[in-house]
């Protein structure tokens, strides 16, 4: 029989070490599925993890995806990682994610078709902006009124989607599109675009501000007193008010945070790969965000490596369904298992295993 | 039914390792029907761990128990109930929100109905001398109400051995006389009482035997009351003890004045505030006594800035502090040590380094321009650890990896060593073993004599009689006038506190 064992200081080398652990029991446990579904299970293996990157076929298609699709879950995963550290749960990073790009796109319309350069910038500023509104609502609520932001934030996702509808069919949609619903394109119009920066590569603004925003945080975390706080009143909320840390800053500043690096993960998104606002133009990066935060151990280079292995999964996982017939339920219930065993050995940080020796109840 | 060499427990070569410290090693004694027996020894001797075999909260590594000549290994602690062993807790596992009866049934396997149970409640506290109304809410009761609620919980299930944790920490002077008298009278019943405390007096003046542990280890069994206190107190710690010395010294102007502090308290259940006012001159110790839940933490969290007030209910060297934060009074002098280690003055999963930085950052001046230097901080974390003796494989280790006293003397020495000019210590020595307190109380001393204006708020009477200038004492989050220490008697001082809580129950109880 195995006993749990709580270390009197976590082990900063099972820290890092069970994401690692937990991908290869992933892979061990769904190789067995994927073998029971009656596949081959290094072959389904290899579809997934290797064959987007370097398969000669698909990889030229889908090695830029990798960037693309991991840049908007990083950033806005690094922004809820803040306000997770610190116990502030937002959950809306979606609804922040669209009005962003509402915000962003309406900005850059309201010149149409200016050729301006400081367009571009303010439609980035406005995005961030979009975002921000949208997450200072939770957190005004929580700070004056003492509501749930889980809630909150969750509920706004909403109406924000709903918003979207109402901006692709009315205010927002496209003078010439026929009375189709769905903004211009703001790919197509150079003033706007958010380009792949190096060809082939997948990089556009918005990987780039994530790999900047990965860099900051980790500076704001492990050099800046806000950092420091941001930490301490995740785990010691008194402790955190004795040091003289103001719960209700904390709250905005994490909020808003969260809120503008969502909104600008959503700018970019409608400027580049998606490039317009149409009523289904958010994928769920904000909802999926929050697993990758996790997944990440609220690290932020934890987070940029989770971030591109989701990404992986969902590209990989595209070409298993398409290249093996695998069911997208088998895909899924994977990707639930990667979840699953990082969150069963993320104990062994804190716990270690020993074996009983028979004296058990 | 005592003597005549019957025994009741015997437990022989207990062992119990954890990783890295061994708690017991070959632990063995007798306790016989009736004997009220001591377990002595310092924070970390191991007397935790060795009743929580008993009551079959943790399993030994190897060693035997025998009850009443049968052999003795609980699994669990409802079976050490089943077999007569009943434990009242340092810490009370009580809900406020529910009443007397409420909260005795909740502890029983199979409660009767409410009425009998509160009837037997009312019987069992006749009996025993402990008056307490089985319909009063848990939330309204003082500490030592609390306590008889827990130990009629014990009672109810008519043990034959029953294990009390440290029971004294948390009662008023006649309190403490009223719960003796209880413990003789079930000890003529019959009953073994198993004693841990590590206030000698009490011991030399209740207990038939005592068995001293030390690292874990039996050092010496005695019969307390053929040993002075301060024989006792060198067993547990195996040298010589040295009182703290100090010297008296002309006082200096007023460093800390609270005037008409008035502070509801934040929690539900708390006490408020009413009315505070007191004032500390530099180079003096002014102790607040007080029966735990009197508005100990609301006093502390009012004078460290936690909770805000106005403007001049509180000044630091004249200046009006009352509505700054915690970090501003760092600024003007004024450190605090509140009485929660883990999670109140210390992060628990945070290293000392990170620690260090959590109190100290102002005034150390470790942080510029919003950027935390760490070369900085983790010299003052060395040079707490070095200064104050915290026994730690090194300051990255985890906070809650230190024990009590440790951690303590690191909380202390970090306040401390900041050179202030105001200090406000909420139960400094809490849980610390005779020598880590002794040094504590030495450096709070030391610190009034350089010249700051020093606060110890604390249950301990013996450690406020040895150490403070002033005596004063919260009741019902009132503050009495401050007295000279010197010359108060323990019944003043008793009185000061509010004498017995709940007394007048007992005349409700049966009219």
């Amino acid at each position: 029989m195995f006993i749990l064992e709580k270390r009197p200081t976590p082990s900063r080398f099972w820290m890092a070490a069970t994401p690692i652990l937990a991908v290869i029991l992933t892979m061990i446990a769904g190789g067995l599925m994927f073998a029971i579904l009656g596949k081959d299970p290094f072959v389904a293996i290899r579809t997934i993890f290797w064959d987007p990157l370097f398969d000669p076929q698909f990889a030229s298609y889908s090695r830029p995806q990798l960037l693309v699709k991991a840049g908007p879950l990083i950033l806005i995963a690094i922004g809820l990682s803040l306000g997770f550290r610190a116990g502030i749960w937002n959950i809306g990073a979606e609804g922040q994610y669209i009005m962003g790009a509402i915000f962003g796109a309406a900005a850059g319309l309201a010149f149409y078709p200016s050729e301006n350069r400081l367009i571009f910038p303010l439609m980035v500023a406005a995005g961030a902006f979009g975002g921000w509104v949208w997450a200072m609502i939770p957190a005004i609520l929580r700070t004056r009124f003492r509501t749930n932001e889980i809630l909150v934030s969750l509920l706004l996702v909403y109406v924000a989607q709903s918003l979207l509808a109402s901006m692709a069919l009315g205010a927002l949609r496209s003078p010439d599109g026929g009375g189709f619903p769905g903004s211009r394109n703001l790919s197509q119009w150079a003033t706007s675009a958010n380009p792949e920066l190096i060809v082939g590569t997948g990089m556009h603004w918005g990987v780039v501000t994530a790999f900047i925003a990965v860099i900051a945080s980790y500076i704001l975390l492990q050099r800046h007193i806000l950092g420091f706080q941001i930490r301490l009143a995740g785990e010691a909320p008194r402790a955190a008010r004795f040091a003289g840390v103001n719960p209700n800053r904390l709250v905005v500043l994490c909020l808003g945070v969260s809120g503008a690096l969502a909104g600008l993960a959503g700018l970019f998104e409608v400027t580049g790969p998606a490039g317009q606002i149409s009523i289904d133009f958010n994928s769920g990066y904000g909802f999926t965000a929050i697993i990758v935060a996790f997944l990440g151990r609220l690290n932020p280079i934890g987070i940029l490596l989770a971030g591109l292995l989701m990404a992986l999964t969902y590209i990989g996982g595209e070409l298993a369904q398409f290249m093996l017939g695998l069911p997208s339920a088998a895909i899924q219930a994977f990707q639930g298992m990667l979840l699953f065993f990082l969150l069963a050995v993320d104990m062994l940080g804190n716990y270690r295993i020993r074996l009983g020796f028979g004296r058990a109840a | 039914m005592t003597g005549t060499g019957e025994v009741l427990l015997r437990i022989e070569g207990l062992t119990k390792a954890y990783p890295g410290v061994v708690a017991n090693s070959d632990v063995s004694f007798a306790v016989a029907p009736g004997e009220v027996h001591a377990l002595l020894g310092e924070n970390g001797a191991g007397k935790s761990t060795l009743v929580k075999m008993i009551y079959g909260l943790v399993k030994p590594d190897s060693g035997t128990m025998t009850l009443r000549g049968a052999a003795y290994a609980p699994s669990k602690p409802g079976v050490a109930r089943q077999q007569g062993v009943a434990m009242v807790f340092q810490h009370f596992s009580l809900f406020e929100a529910l009443n007397v009866a409420e909260n005795v049934a909740l502890g029983m396997q199979n409660p009767p109905g409410m009425r009998t149970l509160a009837s037997r409640i009312r019987q069992v506290s006749q009996d025993y001398g402990l008056p307490l109304d089985p319909d009063r809410l848990v939330g309204d009761l003082s500490a030592g109400e609390r306590q008889r609620v827990e130990i009629i919980r014990c009672l109810l299930q008519d043990p034959k051995l029953l294990i009390m944790d440290e029971p004294t920490s948390v009662l008023t002077p006649q309190e403490v006389d009223i719960l003796f008298q209880t413990l003789r009278q079930l000890s003529a019943e019959g009953t073994a009482i198993l004693y841990i405390s590590h206030k000698l007096e009490e011991i030399r003046a209740l207990c038939d035997a005592a068995t001293i542990l030390r690292r874990g280890k039996v050092v010496a069994t005695c019969t307390p009351r053929e040993k002075s206190a301060r024989d006792l107190a060198e067993m547990m710690v195996g040298e010589t003890l040295t009182p703290p010395a100090r010297s008296a010294k002309a006082k200096g102007a007023v460093a800390l004045e609270v005037s008409g502090l008035s502070v509801p308290s934040p929690n539900p259940f708390g006490t408020s505030l009413k009315n505070i006012g007191f004032s500390v001159q530099k180079g003096e110790i002014l102790g607040i006594a007080g029966v735990a839940g009197n508005g100990q933490d609301e006093l502390l969290l009012a004078l460290s800035g936690e909770v805000r007030t106005a403007r001049d209910r509180i000044r630091i060297n004249g200046e009006g502090c009352g509505d700054a934060g915690p970090n501003e009074r760092r600024r003007a002098g004024l450190v605090a040590a509140p009485e929660e280690r883990l999670g109140h003055a210390a992060a628990p999963d945070m290293s000392l380094t990170e620690n260090a930085l959590l109190s100290g950052a102002v005034r150390k001046g470790l942080v510029s321009r919003g950027f935390i230097d760490w070369a900085a901080t983790r010299a003052f974390a060395g040079q707490i650890v070095d200064g104050f003796d915290v026994r730690t494989p090194g300051i990255w280790v985890a906070a809650r990896a230190l024990s009590g006293g440790n951690l303590q003397k690191f909380v202390v020495g970090r306040e401390l060593s900041q050179a202030p000019t105001v200090v406000v210590v909420n139960q400094p020595t809490w849980g610390v073993d005779a020598s880590a307190a002794a040094a504590i109380r030495q450096a709070l001393i030391d610190r009034a004599a350089e010249g700051a204006a020093v606060v110890v708020i604390s249950q301990d009477l013996d450690e406020l009689l040895e150490i403070t200038d002033r005596f004063a004492a919260l009741n019902g989050g009132r503050l009495t006038e401050p007295r000279p220490t010197q010359g108060l008697t323990v019944e003043e001082i008793g009185l000061m506190m509010g004498g017995a809580h709940g007394m007048e129950v007992a005349h409700h109880v049966h009219p």
